[in-house]
Formats: structure tokens, sequence, C-alpha cells
């Protein structure tokens, strides 16, 4: 049973002790209960976004700050290609709706990728190595970006509706849980189940593991870890694609600033998983959107502050974050 | 007299040199050489710049941690000002010496809280927390709308000797480039020069002392100054906690400048923004980069726009390029220039020039 034994179970506890304890604060366990799946729903789609942040950081130490473009990037390009798909999203049918939805995700995934792509080999790759120029150059980039989303799909708030079978909400007793929240958790399960597999199954997992683990040893035995890193990087850009697109849907709108909005959270969830570790991120992702959607109810007013606090408390308990990456 | 004064930091560039006496010069007697409120805006503008930008370049330039919780400590000092001055019935000095006392010690605790918490661990932690708290107080800002105005911000009234109402004399001072009024903004704007004017040198001679020597030691090389027995993590938390009391100083003088503060002249992440692209045009690790980059910037700034609405107006029947040259795209240019310069022009225009002075002696010494 070493597995269980190895298995450092303490963070994985915070998530459920975090839901527990915001119990008693909020009363009544129906609101209670719409209150978690919202929040899972917004942990889960921040994790998509952060999860290709903090292993691009695990992989090459590149700490990239326009993350958030591929985030405003990818809901802009679904916005456009919802649009163009009409009838399907109004239709009161839900196959018809995923008929839409899912090639405006795909493209939205295919741009920002293909976006990731140009980003790696523009902005990114000049300053391999040198951390303050990266936090600078990519800082430049992110507003390149968003300037460029403001040209073409103009500064305004554009709304983004949610198909018409994904409106509304179910009820579970007493508890109205909105359909999309279920769906975001569906599709974020799945993504996490996707990564785990791909990170523990395939070969091209192990060299990633490795290589965060130990980059220049992964090299020294023959592989090339900077194509393997640009493949991280577009498949980390797709990602955040996807997360903007499921971001957009759950706001219901989306402006070019979002991307710089969301990376904030992004930050503070990859700091609390411990920088290159997936797990932690999923941890830090679900802990940050339960925090935030219960102080949001309870406390309106100091949200973005609760979750600050919430990374505080955690590198007091563990400075590296808590999954720390060894070997950094 | 002067080395003293400069801390022994001098130009090392003759046309460096020039290019500073004549900014110097430019901004001492500006309101005079410059007749006109929107020129006299634009020069105080400067000014504050300079004061807030070297103390940025004390913490990019010479400790080398980039933080993205500037504007949040200027957005401390001109909310001090304007809060404790919003508050009282008579505006009076003892309102202002209040509100910048209330605003330093605020950011003292904020940027130690901040240092200790995120440069205890690593330095680069430290871009990502600043960047967090700098979004959360900016939201804070304009919710708490009792106390900062919210989005709409604070108008207030100074002290009766700065109000543009107090008249030195009836008559205007007739120069031959135009008439300057002798009144409380006059006096406000050399006020402003003389703050500026101390704070720079005293950050000049702060990254000159020893203490200095070690944050750039740290800069090039943390893991030997650490080893070399410098407490790392004291010397940048210092150098932040620094940084952000002169930070505050610079807010507090926009606001009396203003009279008025609200969260965009003060705290948005378009200011961040714009610290940032002066540090690098005018060279990191370079005070006097400041100097150079807040003058060019500012004037581009307030007199480029129009330039760009003419180039949008010009370029209005082709596609796409109209879109791209309006004022409001300005950040998209300013954006690009920013990744340029960090490309191809690191050192920015002091360290171009010293360079250049270097290989001169060194092409004479063949």
């Amino acid at each position: 049973m070493s597995f269980f034994k190895d298995l450092d179970w303490k963070p994985m506890a915070l998530v459920p002790v975090l839901a527990l304890a915001a119990l008693p604060a909020i009363g009544s366990p129906s609101t209670w209960l719409t209150l978690t799946v919202a929040g899972l729903a917004m942990g889960m789609i921040v994790f998509i976004i952060a999860s290709g942040l903090t292993l691009v950081f695990g992989l090459m130490d590149v700490l990239n700050f326009g993350h958030g473009v591929f985030i405003a990037l990818g809901a802009f390009v679904a916005t456009t290609v919802l649009g163009t798909m009409g009838s399907y999203t109004t239709a009161d049918s839900l196959w018809l709706n995923l008929l839409a939805l899912f090639p405006a995700m795909l493209v939205a995934m295919a741009v920002a990728g293909a976006l990731g792509l140009v980003f790696e080999r523009l902005i990114i790759r000049p300053v391999y190595g040198m951390h303050l120029k990266q936090i600078l150059i990519t800082m430049g980039g992110m507003i390149i970006g968003e300037e460029l989303i403001k040209v073409i799909w103009g500064p305004e708030q554009i709304p983004l509706p949610l198909p018409e079978a994904l409106r509304g909400a179910v009820l579970m007793g007493d508890a109205a849980v909105e359909k999309y929240r279920l769906l975001a958790v569906l599709v974020g399960a799945a993504v996490f189940a996707a990564m785990v597999w791909t990170l523990n199954r395939t070969k091209v997992g192990l060299l990633i593991r490795a290589g965060v683990q130990d980059r220049e040893m992964v090299e020294s035995l023959g592989y090339r870890i900077r194509r393997l890193f640009v493949g991280v990087f577009v498949a980390g850009s797709a990602l955040a694609g996807l997360g903007g697109v499921m971001w957009g849907l759950y706001q219901q709108s989306v402006i070019p600033q979002m991307g710089a909005q969301v990376n904030v959270l992004i930050f503070i969830v990859i700091i609390i998983g411990g920088l290159g570790s997936t797990l932690g991120a999923l941890i830090g992702a679900l802990l940050v959107g339960l925090m935030a959607n219960y102080t949001g109810f309870l406390v309106p007013k100091v949200a973005l502050f609760s979750n600050i606090a919430l990374m505080v408390a955690i590198l007091l308990w563990r400075p590296q974050g808590v999954y720390p990456v060894t070997n950094r | 007299m002067l080395h003293r004064l400069l801390s022994n930091d001098l130009p090392r560039s003759r046309w460096l040199a020039a290019l500073l006496v004549i900014l110097f010069l430019g901004l001492a007697f500006a309101p005079f050489l410059f007749p006109g409120v929107k020129a006299l805006n634009v020069a105080a503008k400067v000014l504050v710049f300079v004061a807030l930008v070297a103390s940025f370049d004390l913490l990019l330039g010479y400790t080398g941690i980039v933080s993205f919780a500037h504007t949040m400590f200027f957005g401390i000092g001109a909310y001090g000002v304007a809060i404790s001055l919003n508050a009282v019935e008579e505006p009076s000095w003892g309102a202002i010496a209040l509100g910048v006392i209330c605003a330093l010690l605020i950011s003292f605790v904020l940027s130690l809280m901040i240092g200790l918490f995120s440069l205890r661990v690593r330095a680069i932690f430290f871009a990502m927390i600043t960047l967090a708290v700098a979004s959360a107080f900016l939201t804070l800002a304009s919710q708490l709308s009792d106390f900062t105005g919210g989005e709409d911000g604070l108008s207030f009234s100074v002290p009766e000797l700065l109000s543009p109402g107090f008249t030195l004399s009836e008559e205007p001072l007739v120069t031959p480039l135009g008439e300057v009024d002798l009144n409380g903004k006059l006096i406000t704007y050399y006020l402003i020069f003389a703050a500026v004017t101390a704070i720079f040198l005293t950050i000049l001679r702060i990254v000159n002392s020893p203490f200095g020597r070690v944050l750039q030691a740290i800069r090039e090389n943390d893991f030997r100054a650490e080893a070399l027995g410098y407490r790392t993590v004291v010397y940048r938390t210092l150098s932040n906690v620094l940084s952000a009391g002169f930070a505050t100083l610079a807010g507090c003088l926009l606001a009396l400048w203003l009279r008025y503060n609200g969260p965009d002249t003060s705290l948005s992440f378009e200011i961040m923004l714009d610290i940032l692209l002066i540090v690098v045009i005018g060279g990191m690790g370079t005070l006097y980069g400041a100097l150079i980059g807040s003058v060019l910037f500012v004037l581009a700034q307030s007199y480029l726009q129009d330039l760009l609405r003419l180039a949008g107006e010009a370029t209005a029947g082709i596609p796409l390029l109209p879109a791209l040259l309006t004022p409001d795209r300005w950040l998209l240019w300013m954006g690009v220039l920013f990744v340029l310069s960090v490309y191809y022009f690191p050192t920015g225009i002091v360290g171009k020039l010293r360079e250049r002075s270097v290989l001169a002696k060194l092409r004479g010494l063949k």
C-alpha cells in the first residue's frame, strides 16, 4: 500500500474542508449547493486555463504574462463562430446547441494554438533564460494582443449568450444548479482526465514530466526539449483558448480586458499550486473558484482580496505552493 | 560641489551631460519659456513622472525585480492628499501633511508585507503577487465610493497660496515669449520642482551608496550576493519599501497639482505601462534615464496623439489603417515600441550615449 503512504493527501483535503467550512457561514444548504457547484465550475474553467501556464513554467522556466491574450482571443473567436451559427444556438435542442458549441470551441482552440506558435516564436524564444526580460516582453505582448483584439472586434463588451438548451437551472432538492455550470464541470473533468492520461500514460507525457523535474538530464539523453516545449506551449495556448470560451459563456459576455482580469486569478492559482505542478493547479483552481463564490455571496467587496488572503495562508503553510516541484 | 550633489554619479558622456543640462534648465524655467496652460500642465506632469520613474528604476533597474504595484503606491499618495483635503472644511497645510504621512505609513506597511512575503520564497513570485494585489486594490478603490469617490474620483481645494486664485501681482509678467500669470499655479509648479529635485537627488544618493552597490550586486547575481553574506531578502525588501515611499510622494505631488484624483489618473494599469516604457526607453539602471525618458514620453503622449489622429484621418479611405491609426489605439503603438525597445535597445538612451563616449575614448587611445 505504498501508494497511499506516499500520497500527499493534505492539500487534496483542503477543497472539501473549505467547502464544509463555508456551510455554517452561509447557513442555507440549498444556497450552499448552488454556490459550491458554481465554485467548482469556475475552478474547472480556471484550471483549464492555468494548466498550460504552469506546465510551460515547469518545463522551461518561462513565465508567460501574456497568457491572458489566448483567453480573450478564444472567447472572441467563439462569439464570431457562434454568431455565424445563429439558428443552431437558438434552437431548443441540446444536440443542435452542442453542434454549434463544439465547433466554436475547436475553432477557438485552433486559433489560440496558432497564435501560441507565433507568440512563442516572436516573443518568447529570443528571451529564454532571462526572467526580467521575459516578464517585460510577455507583458508587452499581452498589451499588443489586447489592442489588436480591440482593432478587430471593437473595444466594446460583446454579449455571448448561452445556447438555448443550456440556459436555466435544474433543481436538486431545493437548490437550483445552472445547467451550464454542470457542463463546465464535466468539460473540466474531461480535460483533466485527458491531461492526466497524457502525462502519466504516454511517452510524451513521460518526457514532459521528466523535463519538469530535470531539463538538462532529459536533453542529455538525446531528446529535443525545445521542440517538446513548443508543443506544450501551443497546447497550453489552445487550452487557454478553450478556457476563454467557457469563461465567456460563464460570464455571458466578453470584453477585450478579460484576459488581464483572468490572468490575475491564474497567477494566484499557480502560486497556490506550486509552479509547474498540474495537480497543484487543479487544487488551487478549485480553492480559488470556491473562495470567490463564497465570499462573493457573503462579503462581495473583498472577493478579490479573499483569494489573495487564501494564497497568503497557503504560502505560510507551504512556501513553495501545495505541491512544490522538486529540483528548483 | 556638483560631485557631492550628484553623488559622484556623473553623466559620463558629453552629449548626455549637455542633454541633461538643457532638460534641467528647460524644466526649471518652463513657465517662462513655454507660457500657456497646456504647456505648464505638461511640464508638471513631466516632473511628477521623473520622481515616479526614478523610484521605479530603483526597483527594476538597480535591484532587478519587476513590480506591477508601483501605481498602487502612486495612487495611495494621491488618494492620501485627496481624501484628507476633501475631508476638511478649510484646506490647510496641516491637512496636506496629515495626508502625506498617512499615505506614507500605508505604503510602508503594504510594501513591507508584500516584499517580505513574496521575496522570501523567490523573486519571481514578486511580479505575480504585485499584479494580483494591485488589481485587487484598484477594484477596492473604485468600490469604496464613500471614501474614495469611486470612479468619479475626488475634487478638492488646496491652501490659498497654491490655488490659481492667489496672485502675486495683478499684472502678468510680460516676457518676449508671452505673458506669464504670477499666480498660485506657478508657486505649486516650483514647489513640485523643488520636491522632485530633492527626491531625485536622494534616490541618486541611495543608489550610489554602499547599500545601492549591494542592490546592484543582487541584480547581477543574487546567489553570489547571498554567498557573500548579504541577506538578499532584506535588501530587496528595503529597496521595495524605499521605492514605494518615493512613489507615494510623487502621488502626493500629482494630487496637489491636479486638485483632483481618481482611479484613472493615478491607479490605472495604463500608468504602470507608461512607467515601464519610460524606464526602458530612458535606460534601466540609470536614473538620468528617468529624466530623459519622462520628458520624451510625456511630450509624445501630449502632442503625438494629435499626429496619430491626423494620420488616421489622412488614411480614411484605406481599409484597416484608420482603425490602427487612431488615438484610441495609442496603447498598441506603445506596446510595440515597448517590445522593440526591450529587444533592441535594452540599455536605453542613456546607455547608448555612454556606450558611444566609451567607444570614442577607446578610439582616442589607439
